[in-house]
């Protein structure tokens, strides 16, 4: 079934998300969607979606204009979209989240709900327990929830909002195997994504938008340069990666052992020196996060030591992490880093180290002014963190670091950033080796793990199966580590 | 014994209806925190109206619809004038106090209609059972089958998986089509209303008549009750039935051991934050994510989205 789009207009408020924007997209086709961070692909993608009400313009369907008022339509006309961060009930199971929404007679009938779920599933290869709650699916599992919630409501037309920044290697290769197989018969996919591999890959022609309209439409393949000039209005310089000699040990990690409620992780050593950059390799949930929240504080060791700098830091709690020059930059942004519902200028404010009673508002301001133009965030002092863009709001937390860090702890520093944006912050990071910190940082990236760390160290179910060189080790290796195949 | 149980029955009647409408209104994710005060107000609305027409089923409707309108309030107050339900709750909470003493002065102390005796042929004569739970009226009757019938459309039902959804995550529900805030307005008034009958349920029947100040504090206890069930109808129910026994063996126990009843009075609050430390311990919540089964007896967690404001654009 295919789709068009026609000089579509959203605005919130003064912000013009999408202004006058015209896409079509065949039966059949994968059309990838670029841009820039909050060039508006989610907007209009919401557009499609009948999450948002267009401003104006017109959606049609197989050539017939139709009139979306809510979500319900649009699943009615068989456009389903998998969101950024996918909408699942978490403490919901499995089986519920694969009900609620669905039409059918008012009696549920689960039993049967589970054989269709247990079915479709099969098809693609996936599985699940439908009296799981949600919460403890991988990001990975909770989309392929969602495709198949979508395709069980008669989609036709599968928008996917970046939906491979939360998942791993081999989940990826599942979902464009999957992606490709609905193609086949007939599917409309839109696919959103920051990276330019993956949509040329699997798409046959993209759109280009920039600032809200459409600046280019190219099929594929085509030379990256010219993808990443119509993105950026320009080239995209990724700087050298500065040499930094390494100093002496900052970071040092002997026989921790953490747990929490699934996992435990124990006997783990670390020595990470001044200026080094560790990545930490593995699927979702294999132990790096709480490796993470005890070198942060955030999570008190159930046994070991932990010093920086020479000093043990191992009981003194989170704050005492803080005053120590330890930092740490969750994945979970809107949960677990920014406050959503307060301005930047409050950000700014809540993570200043001063001791002051009362606000400095003008200083406030003026740092925040400074850390928006200093990190290009596209937003003003005023507004609220949860109507940035993804992207904007991962700036926002880089420009809320402290300045001179002993040690800084990142989960997936770039997750859903552009690749100027990305290139951009590495090079920030990187430059702060310059001061001797160091850099602890967990990604699902393999690309971004080879280029920018020292020594990778590879997760398997709660221990390191393996530590690598990154300059000597590839992207196969690594993702056969993250299996759990040890190569010899 | 089985006089004992009967009257603890009758006894919780009027908190079961107000302990289950609230469990539905913040399914819906608004908070009525103005319980309190609106008890209160249907317990005078209901035995005025009952007393002014001669019948007690007008009594039941009034107290329902006052009830109702107020559980309304806090939901436009949140969805359409943007403003906090938390702080609404707590003005209505004194306005309709303040307004049960004012409007019902002519009513206090006055005999008026009650619900009547109403024993269920053949079942009342089975040996124990039958004095339990078959000699009683309507609205005793009425709240057990609420108890089963709440739980069977909220887990068993595809309207109650949606009242669920709504608020869970609300952006979640309203990508699946589902219209979160009209939704709420609907159960906002359902649970309001089913308050509003368990105020009635005190004045014509668990506590006949009408005074100043004639249920004050059963509805803070009933938004207690709601946290330490859970949001699960059966465990909501559980905790009134508790409620009521330790209330009841307090009054029994009065001439005998003058200083324990102060004791046992207080009890329900120490039972109360010793099973919520209990369930939201790691280890039980770690067995509820493996055994769905006991989810529903020690699962706790609260609507994600509940006193949260949903607009769309
Ligand atoms: N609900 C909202 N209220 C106000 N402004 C919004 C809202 N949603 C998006 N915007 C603004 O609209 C613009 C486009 O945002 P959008 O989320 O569509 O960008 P995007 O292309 O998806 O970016 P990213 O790659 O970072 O996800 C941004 O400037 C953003 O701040
Ligand atoms: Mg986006």
């Amino acid at each position: 079934m295919g789709f068009e789009l026609r000089e579509i207009h959203k605005h919130f408020g003064s912000v013009r998300a999408n202004n006058g924007v015209n896409l079509s997209v065949a039966s059949g086709e994968l059309h990838g969607l670029l841009g820039e961070n909050g060039a508006g692909k989610s907007t209009l993608m919401k557009v499609l979606s009948g999450f948002h009400q267009k401003t104006s313009g017109e959606i049609l369907v197989d050539g017939e204009s139709i009139d979306l008022r809510s979500p319900a339509d649009a699943i009615e006309h068989g456009i389903g979209m998998l969101h950024q961060d996918p909408l699942v009930f978490l403490p919901f199971t499995v089986l519920d989240n694969f009900l609620i929404g669905s039409p059918g007679p008012e009696r549920l009938n689960r039993r049967a709900a589970a054989r269709e779920l247990a079915t479709l599933a099969d098809r693609f290869g996936f599985s699940f327990d439908p009296d799981t709650p949600t919460r403890r699916l991988t990001v990975g599992e909770r989309q392929q929830l969602e495709i198949l919630r979508l395709l069980w409501l008669g989609a036709r037309v599968l928008i996917l909002d970046e939906p491979t920044t939360g998942i791993s290697a081999p989940q990826r290769l599942k979902l464009f195997a999957t992606l490709k197989e609905l193609a086949a018969e007939g599917m409309s996919v839109v696919f959103v994504s920051h990276k330019l591999e993956e949509v040329e890959e699997i798409c046959e022609r993209v759109t280009i938008i920039r600032a809200g309209t459409v600046v280019g439409e190219r099929d594929l393949p085509c030379p990256a340069a010219e993808l990443v000039e119509l993105m950026f209005g320009g080239e995209v310089e990724i700087g050298e990666r500065p040499v930094v000699g390494l100093g002496p040990p900052r970071l040092t990690v002997s026989d921790l052992t953490v747990r929490d409620r699934m996992l435990s992780v124990e006997g783990f050593n670390l020595e990470v020196a001044e200026g080094e950059v560790i990545g930490f390799a593995g699927l979702e949930g294999s132990g790096q996060r709480i490796v993470l929240d005890a070198l942060s504080g955030l999570r008190s060791a159930n046994g070991g030591t932990i010093t920086v700098n020479g000093r043990d830091l191992t009981k003194v709690g989170y704050r005492g992490y803080l005053d120590g020059g330890v930092q740490f930059l969750p994945a979970g942004r809107l949960e677990e880093g920014l406050v959503a519902g307060l301005t930047l200028t409050e950000h700014f404010v809540l993570s200043s180290r001063s001791g002051a009673f009362l606000i400095d508002w003008e200083g406030a301001l003026a740092e925040t002014v400074e850390g928006i133009a200093e990190y290009s965030v596209k937003g003003t002092p005023d507004s609220t963190a949860e109507s940035l863009s993804g992207g904007n709001q991962q700036r926002l937390l880089l420009a809320m670091l402290q300045d001179n860090l002993e040690v800084l702890l990142m989960e997936h520093p770039t997750r859903g950033l552009d690749i100027e944006s990305a290139a951009w912050v590495w090079e920030q990071l990187l430059r702060r080796r310059e001061d001797g910190t160091a850099i602890v940082f967990a990604s699902a990236d393999l690309d971004e793990l080879l280029e920018y760390s020292d020594r990778i160290l590879v997760f398997f179910a709660g221990g390191v199966l393996a530590e690598v060189d990154a300059r000597t080790s590839s992207v196969d290796e690594l993702g056969h580590l993250i299996g759990g195949k040890v190569t010899s | 014994m089985d006089v004992t149980l009967a009257s603890i029955l009758a006894a919780s009647t009027p908190l079961i209806f107000v302990v289950i409408g609230e469990t539905i209104t913040e399914k819906a994710g608004v908070i009525n925190l103005s319980l309190d005060g609106t008890v209160l107000l249907s317990a005078m609305v209901g035995f005025a109206g009952a007393y002014e027409s001669g019948s007690v089923i007008v009594g039941f409707a009034a107290a329902a619809l006052v009830s109702a309108l107020a559980a309304l309030l806090v939901a436009y107050s949140s969805i359409a004038l943007r403003l906090n339900q938390v702080a609404v709750g707590f003005v209505l909470f004194q306005l309709t106090g303040e307004l049960s003493a004012f409007l019902g002065d002519p009513y206090v102390r006055i005999p008026g209609p009650t619900v009547t005796y109403r024993p269920i042929p053949l079942l009342e004569d089975i040996p124990f059972i039958g004095k339990i739970f078959f000699q009683h009226d309507l609205i005793v009757y009425g709240s057990i089958v609420l108890i089963f019938l709440t739980y069977w459309f909220m887990f068993r039902t595809r309207r109650g998986l949606k009242l669920q959804a709504i608020g869970e995550r609300p952006e979640a529900a309203h990508s699946r089509g589902m219209p979160v805030n009209r939704l709420r307005y609907l159960y906002a008034a359902v649970g309001g209303g089913l308050v509003g009958i368990g105020g009635a349920a005190y004045s014509l029947g668990a506590k006949i008549g009408w005074s100043e100040g004639h249920t004050t504090g059963l509805g803070w206890i009933a938004l207690a009750i709601v946290i330490f069930g859970g949001w699960h109808p059966y465990r909501a129910a559980f905790g009134v039935y508790l409620f009521g026994a330790l209330q009841f063996s307090a009054i029994k126990l009065q001439d005998v051991f003058p200083d324990l009843t102060q004791v046992l009075g207080t009890l329900p609050f120490p039972i109360m934050i010793f099973t919520l430390v209990l369930v939201y311990s790691d280890r039980v919540r770690s067995l509820t994510d493996r055994y769905p089964a006991l989810r529903g007896i020690l699962g706790s967690d609260p609507p994600s989205a509940i006193g949260t404001r949903f607009d769309v654009d």
